[in-house]
């Protein structure tokens, strides 16, 4: 429900905690500044930024976001408590969100629950011990024809079936799009994180 | 039928048709020329309006007549282009970004001509990775040529376009959950009015058309509103984009005019062909879930702006189709339309945020083998106060949890009803003492008993 806290543990709020946004976050941030009247509509844009550079939202993120945007930190932790795509935990380095709307329901998604939930050993809204995988069921992802579908990062898998399950997840490259991209929202080049999963 | 000429998918399967040459070869971009450089933006908004192109966002409002409600002495105006594109079993917005992105923002140019906005704004889903590439990349070629940014196609009309990603949630598609998500707020959708054309987004006069509406304007354009008007039936004038999913054969997006019959689209030739591995058809939710559901008997109903209310549904909606085979259990059916409205209601207006959960809880009982005949009327007692349309709520979400909830009950009741005699006696009274025996004690309105757990 979007308005009941599912997936968010209470952010460890550390006072003295060091900075996490490196400069060119923070210049990614600033560059959709030019796009909206006010600089609090960047907020969605920096959030997305954030969480692919870092791969959550901290509670001291969160505040160096509103130092960027120029609002109070309360504002960020009120919108971003609305959406469920923003971690403010960690997650693990691949997302595997599972439609669970009806056209998926009625052409087997449980069975492919049971089937992910087996092979990663952990239930909905968890994330596997190695941190490699999260775990999630959304409402339906507007691919309806393909149904049963999930995704894993960026990466749509179409009309999955149980069995499919276990080589679907040993791949790699089961997160990636491999097309012409465009790195309007990605993580900033030369930004030091970790090495974002896969090979 | 035969004479129809698909429009919004002819370019659909062309080899590299994201690409704007391709485009071009294929005579795209000639309406925009043909709108910027020789029609005022007035004269655009007269023909749409003739054309009575009605929304393909749910609501069905008249594109034309909306831009018209922009005050006169407007210096910025704001276009927002609804791909959100979350109502389940709804995949056309999807399917014309990846399947021709230059017609879109052929259409987003057009449309941003006749209102003259100064800054358009593409709110696309986050679940949309692909989409996003590829619109963003046909967006920045579009950029790269002219179409987008100062003078454009050496005319002094001049507007940015931007794609903004939403975070995953259903009311951002309601138009002003939208425009509040945009701001970077939560999507909480505001009380109209005033409405978005006089004060939208950062307060500006804006205007918010769904995807395959602005899409529709680059034909109109081209071939003339008695073009457009030719096609479909009286009220609901011209070429739509169904969708079609569940387990019938040929699931996906057919182009045909406004009108096509739910039982030729699910058997169609040129449609789903049927159902796969043999099954019946148990019902049918025609237009996206929020509309309803439809019986077997009731498939010749038409899929345009009228015939639908004649089967109690809310409207067209989004006109995606999601068949219920024969086999499906209908109490499984139900929880999970429930739940999802449970889950999306953004929590604002009571009625909304406790009815929606209530319905989830009641199917869920249902579902388990625990239902009482009483919870049938609750169910549609608890739909009926709720909703914008009674003026209970600030947006439409909880409209469109009502009617597929009720005409589930309604229609199915026999079933539903087959499935609680069946039940272990006793078990429903031991989990409703389980869970909450003072929250169902609870008088339903208009029936001189008490329902308490027995
Ligand atoms: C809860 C709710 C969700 C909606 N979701 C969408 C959506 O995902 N896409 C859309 O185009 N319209 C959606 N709408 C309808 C919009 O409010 C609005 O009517 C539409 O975008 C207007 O565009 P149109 O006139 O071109 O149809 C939704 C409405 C409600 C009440
Ligand atoms: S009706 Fe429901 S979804 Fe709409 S604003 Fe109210 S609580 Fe939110
Ligand atoms: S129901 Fe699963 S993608 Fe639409």
């Amino acid at each position: 429900m979007a308005w009941e806290s599912l997936d968010r543990r209470t952010p460890v709020i550390e006072p003295n905690a060091p900075p996490v946004l490196s400069e060119a976050i923070r210049a990614k941030i600033r560059s959709f500044f030019p796009r909206y009247e006010t600089k609090r509509a960047a907020l969605l844009p920096a959030l997305h930024v954030v969480q692919d550079a870092l791969g959550h939202v901290s509670w001291q993120a969160m505040k160096e976001i509103a130092e960027v945007l120029e609002i109070p930190p309360a504002q960020v932790l009120d919108t971003i408590s609305f959406y469920t795509h923003f971690w403010t935990h960690e997650k693990g380095r691949k997302v595997v969100v599972l439609c669970r709307s009806l056209s998926c329901q009625l052409l087997g998604a449980d069975a492919v629950r049971q089937a992910i939930e087996r092979q990663l050993k952990i239930g909905e809204h968890e994330t596997t011990e190695d941190g490699a995988y999260s775990f999630v069921t959304e409402e339906c992802l507007a691919a309806c024809d393909h149904a049963p579908c999930l995704l894993i990062n960026e990466r749509l898998h179409k009309c999955v079936k149980p069995g499919d399950v276990p080589k679907l997840l040993a791949d790699p490259n089961n997160d990636r799009v491999a097309m012409p991209r465009s790195e309007l929202f990605d993580r900033p080049a030369g930004s030091a994180v970790e090495s974002k999963g896969g090979a | 039928m035969a004479s129809f000429e698909p429009v919004l998918t002819r370019n659909f399967g062309v080899e590299n048709i994201r690409s704007i040459d391709v485009y071009r070869a294929k005579g795209g971009y000639k309406a925009a020329e043909t709108a910027l450089r020789s029609m005022s933006p007035e004269q655009v908004v007269e023909v749409v309006t003739a054309a009575n192109l009605r929304g393909r966002g749910g609501a069905g409002f008249p594109a034309g007549v909306k831009w018209s409600f922009l005050p006169k002495d407007r210096r910025i105006t704001y276009l927002c282009v609804n791909a959100d594109e979350s109502e389940p079993g709804t995949f056309n917005n999807r399917a014309l970004m990846e399947g021709d992105p230059h017609q879109v923002l052929e259409g987003i140019l057009i449309s941003g001509y006749a209102t003259r906005t100064t800054t358009a704004y593409i709110y696309m889903r986050v679940e949309f990775h692909e989409q996003f590439h590829v619109l963003q990349k046909a967006l920045d070629a579009a950029y790269a040529a002219g179409l987008f940014g100062r003078n454009i196609l050496g005319t002094n009309f001049s507007m940015d376009c931007y794609i903004h990603r939403g975070a995953g949630a259903y009311v951002c598609g309601e138009e002003t959950g939208l425009i509040e998500s945009l701001e970077g707020k939560r999507g909480w959708p505001r009380i109209k009015p005033p409405f978005p054309a006089v004060e939208g987004l950062f307060r500006r006069p804006t205007v918010v058309n769904n995807v395959e509406t602005l899409a529709c304007v680059v034909h109109i354009i081209e071939r003339g509103a008695e073009w457009f008007k030719s096609i479909g039936t009286a009220n609901s004038a011209g070429p739509k984009l169904y969708t079609i999913s569940g387990p019938v054969k040929r699931p996906g997006v057919y182009e045909a005019p406004l009108g096509l019959s739910c039982r030729e689209l699910i058997f169609g030739d040129a449609y789903a062909q049927g159902m796969s591995d043999g099954k019946g058809v148990k019902g049918c939710i025609p237009g996206g879930l929020s509309v309803g559901v439809l019986t077997e008997q009731e498939l010749d109903c038409k899929l345009d702006f009228d015939d639908v209310r004649k089967y109690g549904l809310l409207g067209l909606g989004t006109a995606g189709a999601i068949v219920i085979p024969s086999d499906a259990d209908i109490r499984q059916v139900l929880m999970n339309v429930t739940r999802f409205y449970a889950h999306e209601s953004c929590g604002q207006c009571t009625q909304c945020r406790e009815g929606t959960s209530w319905m989830y809880k009641i199917a869920a009982r249902i579902a388990i083998g625990a239902g009482r005949i009483e919870d049938l009327d609750l169910l549609i007692e608890v739909s009926q106060n709720m909703g914008m349309m009674g003026g209970l709520s600030i947006c439409g979400l909880p409209d469109g949890a009502a009617y597929p909830i009720r005409t589930i009950v309604e229609k199915f009741r026999d079933e539903f009803e087959r499935h609680i005699r069946a039940q272990e006696p006793g078990r429903a009274a031991e989990v409703l003492r389980r869970l909450n025996p003072a929250a169902y004690s609870l008088p339903i309105l208009g029936q001189s008993r008490w329902v308490g757990v027995r």
